[in-house]
């Protein structure tokens, strides 16, 4: 294997050299090229003076053609895109701002809402209550009045009744002498006795 | 001629397409100059055409160009900060030059423009060119601040200055250099052993058997420059924004 390369690569240029020397300055139509002096090509002198004009041709339009159309266009593209991503993130947080907003407020009205029917429910409250209050106090006024009335029955009764006890003494200690005495007792005489032992 | 085939610096040779010669320099349009004009097509081309549509959502080809943007702004504000933007046309023309020459150096037969040092060399002349020029401009001679590093030893300033200036000095030299030989050693590479399966196939059935191992190695390799052609890219982009840089800010 490496007999063979080793063969092939000092052939070459020997073979070139052989070349250069019998067809000299010629460059009858072989596939030798002009320059082939036996020298190793990237290091050939000759050469120099057209690569580096070409290069200088070649190179200056390329840099000219993106610094004049391919890096204006692309750098646009890319501001373009960033432009377009940070406005639609401004975009997203605005919206994102207005739904938060409608929560709070949401949960504002919510609030406020709780708070009114707890006042509506204490109001509705304190009035049954006062209702219940002044209905009491109606029931017992009438039953403090039926009370008094009743009482007041009671003792006029009761008067009567002690009025009438004084006569009924009288009729029973003047049958109880009649029966014991035999005898009748003024009227005025027992009535004198009975308040003498009444008082 | 056999040995043609399997000459791995046959490749590399320069071929005079239209020839032109003024004032004794020959200015000859070369498969080179080809390359060249090809590399700028392909990479302005695409780039163009890709965004064309100025699609908000880009698809697949637009996001590669955009990506190839932000890619190498990103890069650039990293190692130079904002004030290192308005190098960026020139960066990312290196960049994009580069690559697309690294890459197209891969389809078989193409010519590889980045494999000559007198092309690295030339863009990376440019590149220090536009540090000097551009230091000056800005800083006068405070650029030479450059050369001496704060909080040096007096006694040992001469030296770290000399050694500072060396390093300035052959910056071009590197950033060419490692360009240069890594697309020259992977194609050379490459070449060897596609050659090997050439060479080895000619010798008959066994010849074939054994070639598949070389052939294989092709493969991998052709992977390898794959990543190399991008990654040299890259380090290009990343060196000259590193240099940049120090045109920018020279006092370390």
């Amino acid at each position: 294997m490496f007999v063979t390369s080793a063969f092939a690569q000092e052939s070459a240029p020997s073979a070139d050299t052989s070349h250069a020397a019998t067809e000299g300055e010629t460059h009858s139509g072989t596939s030798v090229p002009a320059e082939a002096h036996g020298t190793f090509p990237p290091f050939d002198p000759a050469t120099f003076p057209s690569q580096l004009l070409w290069l200088a041709i070649t190179f200056g339009l390329f840099y000219l053609f993106l610094k004049r159309v391919v890096m204006p266009r692309v750098g646009g593209i890319i501001d373009v895109r960033n432009d377009r991503i940070t406005q639609d993130l401004d975009q997203a947080a605005k919206l994102k701002g207005e739904a938060d907003a409608a929560v709070a407020a949401y949960e504002q009205e919510l609030a406020e809402a709780k708070t009114n029917a707890n006042a509506i429910g204490q109001q509705a409250n304190d009035a049954a209550k006062a209702e219940a209050d002044t209905a009491r106090k109606k029931v017992e006024a009438a039953l403090d009045a039926k009370l008094g009335e009743a009482e007041a029955r009671i003792s006029s009764i009761k008067a009567n009744a002690m009025k009438e006890v004084g006569s009924i003494a009288e009729d029973t200690a003047s049958a109880i002498v009649e029966a014991l005495v035999g005898g009748k007792a003024s009227k005025a005489e027992i009535a004198a006795a009975v308040k003498s032992v009444a008082r | 001629m056999a040995a043609d085939k399997v000459d791995p610096i046959h490749q590399f040779h320069i071929n005079k397409l239209i020839p032109i010669d003024i004032g004794g320099y020959d200015l000859s349009f070369t498969n080179s100059a080809l390359f060249m004009v090809a590399t700028v097509i392909v990479a302005a081309g695409f780039l163009f055409l890709t965004t064309s549509s100025r699609s908000l959502v880009p698809g697949r080809l637009q996001s590669v160009s955009e990506m190839a943007y932000e890619f190498v702004g990103n890069m650039l504000r990293d190692a130079a900060g904002t004030q290192g933007m308005k190098f960026f046309p020139l960066v990312f023309s290196l960049f994009m030059f580069v690559l697309v020459a690294n890459l197209l150096g891969l389809f078989p037969y193409f010519f590889t423009v980045t494999s000559h040092i007198i092309v690295t060399f030339g863009l990376a002349v440019l590149v220090i060119a536009t540090v000097v020029v551009y230091g000056f401009m800005k800083h006068g001679l405070g650029f030479l601040k450059l050369f001496v590093p704060h909080g040096v030893p007096v006694f040992l300033l001469p030296l770290v200055v000399l050694i500072e200036v060396i390093s300035f000095v052959s910056r071009p030299v590197s950033l060419s250099v490692r360009l240069f030989a890594n697309m020259l050693a992977g194609h050379i590479t490459l070449k060897v052993f596609s050659g090997f399966v050439v060479s080895l196939s000619a010798l008959g059935a066994v010849g074939v058997a054994g070639s598949i191992l070389p052939l294989a190695m092709a493969v991998a390799l052709t992977a390898l420059e794959l990543l190399v052609a991008f990654l040299q890219a890259y380090v290009f982009a990343v060196l000259t924004c590193m240099y940049l840089n120090d045109a920018l800010h020279p006092g370390h």
